[in-house]
């Protein structure tokens, strides 16, 4: 049965529609791989000496231990984000003669597997070789080592059991953030010492592997919650029953005002609110309105005023980013559609142009705040955001011109790849950085006000040439329409 | 209405439609049958310029849909799911389309009343979004939507497939009700010999993408295709 599970696995993998497609991602993840892999052998290898140095009165065994929780707080927060529910096309094997037991044990033994389960042997195998060198015993660093796998798997299936618990109440990050907040909250404060609970654990757990009956019970605990869970998703009703949502109608008719692109821009507003993803990318609106907090209040960066612009044009365009970037893809499901009703290409293009000019301008509004760190701030808010309606709409709407990959609306959005391919990368650069570019050589050849001078006028002069260049933006479209209908229509 | 010539697409090597000539004129009820893959679903999309013919064109009230969109005005089309925005009510849906063949509310609520049997009580005021309807649902709403704004010619894919038999016949009565009265041409495809016999006055077999037969519907007809269709399966 496992070899027919594997052999499924590996065709849906090589006869996927988008394979190959999405191989620029694929190498980059792989380089990212690659990248904290070494990192953290470096830093297995560099502990045990580094530690010693900086604290030669600790044992670093101690200290290391002391770190365990906060290391898994992180690993469990990225976790959310990055690794996926595990996943198989269970469908077709609901009605042949396979043990569901079997499926649901294969899906959760798959994901112990994952790449998230083993990165952590990349500190604990050198650190633990440095310790066996610096005379701990051997066989106590092998308990401890195999404690540590306990843990990864315990925030492995802990991991399974949030996202579902999050995926199916719509709370997106709140879960996550709640516990992760909620356990670091505890431990701060003293009031429940978790990291000091772990840390004696694993500095006795070598002496004494009797102890390791701990996470292990706590591991099949979560493995046959996460079983549950699982087996109770088998169903096929669970898929057939539809979710029915309550519509809250609205008319909208304050879009009346934006002429013929109103029905439109009715439908993308629609859209944003009544789709997951897209609604959780508007929730990123906040997250990007606050991003300058970062920054300004802090002395290192309001010394840095060629910073500005970058922040202003993150802080003014995160819509423009965020929804722009996958331009025409949200359309993607009904592509075929509009292709064939009566709509104007341009028209069609103009709504989302109007659209993400409104959010750039809202957003501008939103942050005027910002002035209390000064009224530079302001000023270079201004500039980029006059910059991102005159030229980075435009960039955004040409770049959405190469866009072959469909989305699925339902699907969550935080570190959802799916319809993202090397044109949001390459696009990516002269959007953010060339502002910024621009920005930063003007202001250390001249000064602050003049790069902004420069900013604005360079977003003047792409609201003038506005038809000209929405002309041969849809000439683009025009070009690559079949393409772009073919891709749509397939399933990734 | 809509002239074909020389039209031929081909996939690498192999050829999926091969029509050398086919015309329809204004009004017609036209039914097209073949088995699977012999180029219907095809011939539709390049008929609505959703891909791209290797040779030869079609065109629309003499305009070559691939060079121009003004057939778009006149012409509209329900070819499958993939036609219907998901998250919009089927009210919402019936006015976007309206809006973009100008018509306003008022026209589309009108309109859409015609259609109260054939929804059977389970569309309009259901308070529920397209994507969480039922195939058959979804397609009477794909179907009226294509209905509205008087467009001169409609193109409808394999219409009655998923569709309970009272609205079968209905949505045949519609059918012909709109090539007899008002002048439209109505393009069909079908699986379903019988309907198709029933609702168009011409009828094109299709098979590996050439035309095969191509006859005025009479009494006789269903006979023939059934004769056809049985003999294709010994084969």
């Amino acid at each position: 049965m496992l070899k027919h599970f594997v052999s499924l696995e590996i065709k849906s993998f090589f006869r996927s529609a988008s394979f190959g497609k999405g191989m620029v991602l694929k190498i980059l993840m792989v380089l990212l791989a690659l990248w904290m892999i070494v990192t953290l052998l470096a830093t297995g290898l560099a502990l045990y000496p580094g530690l010693k140095q900086v604290f030669p009165d600790q044992y670093p065994f101690v200290i290391v231990n002391n770190f365990v929780f906060y290391w898994f707080l992180m690993d469990l927060f990225i976790r959310f984000f990055f690794q996926k529910l595990p996943v198989m096309a269970v469908k077709p094997l609901l009605l042949l003669p396979v043990k569901r037991r079997q499926v649901v044990n294969y899906v959760l033994g798959k994901s112990a597997l994952s790449f998230f389960n083993f990165l952590h042997l990349f500190i604990v195998v050198p650190f633990g070789f440095m310790l066996v060198r610096s005379g701990h015993d051997l066989g106590s660093v092998i308990v401890w080592g195999f404690a540590i796998l306990l843990f990864t798997l315990i925030v492995n299936f802990l991991n399974f059991i949030i996202e579902s618990l999050s995926s199916e109440t719509e709370l997106s990050y709140l879960p996550i953030l709640v516990l992760v907040g909620g356990l670091f909250v505890l431990n701060y404060f003293n009031i429940v010492s978790i990291s000091g609970l772990i840390a004696s654990f694993l500095t006795v757990v070598g002496s004494n592997p009797l102890w390791s009956v701990v996470p292990l019970l706590i591991l099949a605990l979560l493995y046959a919650y996460n079983f549950k869970l699982l087996k109770a998703q088998l169903y096929l009703d669970h898929s057939l029953k539809t979710k029915v949502q309550q519509v809250e109608a609205s008319t909208m008719a304050w879009t009346r005002h934006f002429g013929d692109t109103a029905p439109f821009i009715q439908m993308d507003l629609k859209l944003i609110w009544r789709n997951k993803r897209p609604r959780s990318s508007a929730f990123i609106l906040v997250i990007g309105l606050v991003y300058g907090l970062f920054f300004y209040p802090n002395p290192d960066y309001a010394n840095m005023p060629w910073f500005y612009a970058f922040i202003g044009i993150f802080v003014t365009g995160i819509f423009l980013i965020n929804f722009g970037q996958f331009i025409p893809a949200w359309d993607s499901g009904y592509y075929k559609m509009l292709m064939a009703q009566n709509i104007k290409y341009e028209q069609y293009l103009r709504s989302k142009y109007v659209l993400m000019t409104a959010s750039v301008i809202v957003l501008f509004v939103l942050s005027i705040p910002y002035v209390y760190f000064g009224w530079k701030i302001l000023l270079a808010h201004f500039a980029a955001a006059v910059y991102n309606v005159g030229i980075n709409t435009h960039v955004m709407l040409f770049g959405g011109s190469f866009n072959r990959k469909k989305i699925d609306l339902n699907q969550r959005a935080a570190f959802n790849y799916q319809g993202t391919g090397a044109v949001q990368w390459i696009i990516g650069f002269p959007l953010m950085f060339l502002p910024l570019a621009i920005f930063g050589l003007v202001y250390f050849v001249a000064n602050f006000e003049i790069a902004c001078v420069v900013l604005i006028v360079l977003g003047l002069i792409g609201i003038v040439f506005h038809e000209k260049m929405m002309g041969f933006i849809t000439s683009k479209y025009l070009e690559s329409k079949y393409k772009m209908i073919d891709a749509f229509s397939q399933d990734s | 209405m809509i002239q074909t010539s020389q039209l031929t697409k081909r996939y690498g090597d192999k050829t999926v439609l091969n029509i050398d000539s086919l015309n329809i004129s204004k009004g017609q009820s036209f039914g097209l049958v073949g088995n699977n893959g012999a180029g219907k679903t095809t011939y539709f999309s390049l008929l609505l310029d959703l891909i791209q013919p290797t040779t030869g064109y079609i065109k629309n009230n003499n305009i070559r849909v691939s060079q121009s969109e003004d057939w778009k005005p006149f012409t509209s089309a329900f070819i499958d799911e993939s036609f219907l925005i998901g998250y919009l009510t089927p009210e919402e849906y019936f006015y976007f389309i309206g809006e973009l063949r100008g018509q306003n509310k008022a026209d589309v609520d009108t309109f859409v009343k015609q259609f109260v049997d054939f929804f059977h009580d389970e569309i309009l005021n259901q308070k529920k979004y397209l994507r969480d309807l039922s195939k058959g649902n979804q397609k009477k709403v794909g179907i009226v939507a294509a209905l509205i704004g008087d467009p001169k010619v409609v193109i409808l894919d394999e219409p009655f497939a998923n569709l309970d038999p009272t609205t079968q016949i209905r949505l045949k009565a519609i059918v012909k009700d709109l090539a007899e009265t008002k002048d439209v041409t109505v393009l069909i495809s079908s699986h379903d010999l019988m309907h198709v016999t029933d609702v168009c006055e011409r009828i094109v077999v299709l098979e590996k993408g050439e035309v095969i037969k191509d006859m005025a519907t009479n009494t006789a007809t269903l006979k023939e295709l059934e004769g056809y269709f049985a003999g294709s399966a010994t084969l």
